[in-house]
Parts: structure tokens; sequence; C-alpha cells
């Protein structure tokens, strides 16, 4: 793909994820990760080549069907995104209020798992007076409150500390047990050898595919 | 469907200060228009209606030591189908007729003023009036009939070109407003671009999206409506009342006209914001999912 008329950022990509795996996504800054994920959840279109999601080839689905694609993808962004006029609590109902969900089971739903990212206190706080950390795991929440059949993290665990890092990555590591496919991008090395999770490279704009390996004890 | 929370804070863009004002403005343009076509037709109507049936011969002033030709003429017309009544004017109607021009100083028989039959005609079996005319020539040389055609004709000319007027700027305005929420839509779409494309990669439909600017449009432009047509009634009832206070000799003259709106006149005019309003909204929506068409 590339952007505009500029330089192709990743070419001869060729990859395929199986349903309910987890995957690490590595590779130094500028390498395309985070546009290989835009790639993903459909921000961005190839400029050649194809990209079949839960079976289906995103060049031929035609447009009205993607919105219904795109929230089985949840997606927690680098930057976070959240809404800076909408409480955590909003920017964590709003997957939940796009799909049509009632009111009363957003309610449940969204105190619940924001109670469990340690943001119970928070229900009602604007972004711009949360810390980066818990900004972030704002971001996560809205990203896994749809339950979503395909989880692409960029950097999530970039602005908490350890412990909230390992509490975050077990998020994860339940959602995969319950089906959910994921794709972490990080520079975290530590947490990738811990965890040891399948490792998919990225570098020069070419992609390499390691094998799990076994988790190591913590 | 207004309450509804917006994901998008439009409610906080400059936009919103100024949009109801544009749309009030033109609105109340746009209520003045129609309202004087209103009025114009209405008055058109009336002078149709109070001329219709009524035609005037003008018969040229006896010669002294000729024939009268009035007689004549009376029998003429009073002989022909369709004629109801014939009554010559005397003189000093005549003198009444023409006292605002010339004052009262001169009699009438120092001029020599023509001879005026009023005739009423059935307008349902009006008599044949180029065979009238040819006839009351023949009866009364020089004698004249005229039923008004050529006065309404020029006048229903004038009332039409008006309203044709106020049609155009009636659509003018109706094109700036849909401009202008175009650009107030593409502001806010630039503007809030980032929450946008969140909620599009988060799966929202464009309607979902296009419905936050639509309802935001929808609100602010009912705001501006009701307030421009606030301000044309309010403008209606003054022009009104001046005009009354303008009447001279009881209702007989007045420097203003009169404006005749009738209920569903007003009715019309109330419409204008809701229809107002209702463009703006469209407006906003065909202009988010034709932006939004653009995004993967």
């Amino acid at each position: 793909m590339r952007y505009g008329a500029g330089p192709e950022v990743l070419r001869d990509i060729s990859m395929e994820l199986a349903a309910g795996s987890f995957h690490f996504l590595t590779g130094p800054s500028g390498a395309g990760k985070t546009s290989l994920l835009k790639l993903m959840y459909l921000a961005e279109r190839p400029s050649r080549g194809l990209i079949s999601l839960f079976g289906r080839d995103i060049a031929t689905t035609p447009r009205r069907e993607l919105p219904a694609l795109r929230r089985k993808i949840g997606v927690v962004f680098q930057d976070f995104r959240l809404i800076e006029h909408l409480s955590a609590f909003d920017n964590v109902a709003l997957p939940l209020r796009v799909a049509g969900l009632a009111e009363e089971q957003i309610r449940e739903h969204v105190t619940e798992l924001l109670r469990w990212v340690g943001l119970a206190d928070k229900l009602n706080a604007r972004p711009a007076t949360l810390s980066g950390g818990q900004q972030q795991r704002v971001a996560i929440a809205r990203a896994v409150i749809g339950r979503p059949s395909l989880l692409l993290a960029d950097e999530p665990t970039g602005n908490v500390d350890d412990e909230m890092a390992l509490r975050l990555l077990r998020l994860f590591e339940e959602m995969n047990k319950l089906g959910t496919t994921l794709v972490i991008a990080t520079h975290n090395e530590a947490l990738v050898t811990r965890f040891g999770h399948a490792r998919l490279h990225l570098e020069n704009g070419e992609i390499t595919q390691l094998r799990a390996r076994e988790r190591q004890m913590v | 469907m207004l309450g509804r929370r917006l994901d998008i804070p439009l409610n906080r863009d400059s936009s919103v200060r100024f949009l109801p004002w544009i749309i009030a403005l033109m609105v109340y343009l746009a209520g003045l228009a129609l309202a004087g076509t209103l009025v114009l037709q209405g008055a058109l109507e009336r002078w149709n209606t109070s001329l219709a049936g009524t035609l005037t011969v003008q018969l040229p002033p006896a010669k002294p030591g000729g024939t009268d030709p009035l007689p004549a003429a009376l029998n003429l017309l009073r002989a022909t189908r369709g004629v109801i009544s014939a009554e010559a004017l005397t003189r000093d109607q005549t003198a009444k007729l023409i006292a605002p021009w010339l004052g009262t100083a001169l009699s009438p028989e120092e001029l020599a003023l023509p001879r005026l039959v009023d005739l009423r005609v059935d307008p349902r079996a009006a008599p044949d009036l180029a065979d009238l005319r040819t006839r009351l020539a023949a009866a009364a040389p020089g004698a004249l009939l005229d039923d008004h055609r050529l006065w309404l004709d020029r006048l229903a000319g004038v009332v039409l070109s008006i309203e044709a007027t106020a049609l155009a700027i009636v659509l003018l305005i109706g094109g700036a407003a849909v401009l202008t929420v175009v650009f107030t839509t593409r502001a806010g779409l630039a503007v809030h671009h980032a929450v946008v494309e969140v909620l599009h990669l988060i799966g929202a439909r464009d309607g979902y999206i296009a419905g936050q600017f639509q309802r935001q449009a929808l609100a602010l432009a009912l705001r501006g409506g009701l307030l421009g047509l606030l301000l044309t009634v309010a403008t209606l009832l003054g022009i009104g009342h001046a005009g009354a206070a303008t009447a001279l000799f009881g209702e007989r003259v007045r420097l203003l006209p009169a404006l005749a709106l009738a209920p569903w006149h007003w009715l019309l005019l109330a419409v204008l914001p809701l229809f107002a309003s209702l463009i703006a909204m469209l407006t906003a929506r065909v202009t988010v999912l034709r932006a939004l068409k653009r995004m993967p």
C-alpha cells in the first residue's frame, strides 16, 4: 500500500491469521506496523493486493456491508482517539450505541468493564482529565466492549506501568480464550518474550512470521 | 429527535451561533416576498370580480343644436340580450367623478363632458362585444365601449411580473440557504473529522453519522425559522397598522394598501420556517453522506 502518490509503505506482504490466534506485531519504528493495522481495520484500502476478512474479499464487499464487518473488529489506536467532549463512560459506550443496543444493557456492560480496568470512579470523567494510562485503558475498554472477533491494538501498553500492562495483556488473553483473534503491535520486547505468542515481524516492508514459543514462566 | 445526544460536539461550533440568524433573515425575506405576492394576487382577484360584468359606454358630448345620441344608445343597449341594466350617469355624477382633478369651481355645463353609461351585463351570458360595438357606432356615432379589459390586462401583467420577481427572490433565498447549510456542514465535517473517523471505524453507518449533522441543522434552522416568522408577522402587522393609520375619508382612500391576508395565507407563511428547516436538514444529510462516501 501507499499513501497518496508517496512511496509504497508495505509491499509483498502475504499472511494469514487463523481465527482465534494471538500475534504480536513487532518491528522498528516506521516499519509500517500502523499501516498494516490500518489495512486490517479498514481505515485504508490497499493500492493493490487482496485483503480477506472473516472470509470476505474486502474489495468486492459492498460499502453498506462494511459497518457490520467493522463492528466485529475492535481497535486500540496508538493515540487512543477518545472523543474529548464525551465522558469515559460515553466513549466506551459508543460502539454499543452505534450498534443500536438498548441503553440499559449499555449501562450494565460499560460500568462493569470500566470497573474491571480500574476506572470505576472515572465514569463521568472527560478524557482530558485522565492520565495517559487511564486514557489508554478507556481506549482499550472501548475496543473490547463489543466483544469483537478481531482485536487490533497499536502499542496498547505504551503508557501504563508494568503491572497494568500485565493486567491488560491478561485481559487480551482472556478474550483470546473466548475466541477473539488478536494482533498487538508493540515495542515491548519484555512482554513479547514473557507471553510467548506468535510474532509477526515487520521490517523493510516485509513480514516474517515466527511461531509461538513456550510461554516463559513468570 | 432533537433531544438526542450528540456524539459529535456540533453544538459547540461557531456556526451554531450564526446559522439561526442567517436562516431567520432568509425566512424573513422570503416571508415578505410571499406576503407581497399573496396581497397582490388577492387585490387582482378582487378587481377582476368587481369589474367582471360591468362595462362603460362613453358618448361624445351632444353638439349644440344636434341630436342627443343618448336615448338611441340607451334603447339599443337595453334591448341587447345579456344586458341587465344600462343607466346614464347624470351630469352631477359625472362632475363628481372629475372633481378630484378639476375641483368644483367649473360647472359641468361649461365643459364638453362626455356622457357615461354604466352598463351591467350577465357575466354568464355576456353579449358579443364586437357586435355590440358595431351596432353602437351605427346608433350613436363616436360612442366608445370600454370593458376595462385593457386596463385589467395591463394590471395583471404588472402583478404577474412582480410575482415572478418575488418567486425568483424566494428561490434565490432558498438557494442561498442551501449553500449556507452546505458550507456549515462541510466546516463541521472538517472540524470534527477525527470524531467522524472514529465513529466510522467503530462501525457507525453513514446514516448514523449523517443523523447527528441533520438533527443539529434541523434544530438550528427551526430556531432561526421561527425567529424569521416572528419578524415577518411583526412587519406585516406593522404595515397593516400603518396602512390603517393613513386611511383618509373613512376607508375610501389609503396611502398604503390594506394587507388583506386570508387565514390560509397566514398558514402558508407559518409553513415557511418548517419548509426551511426541512431543506436545511436534507441538505445537511446529503452533504454528509456525500462526504462519507469518500471514506473507505
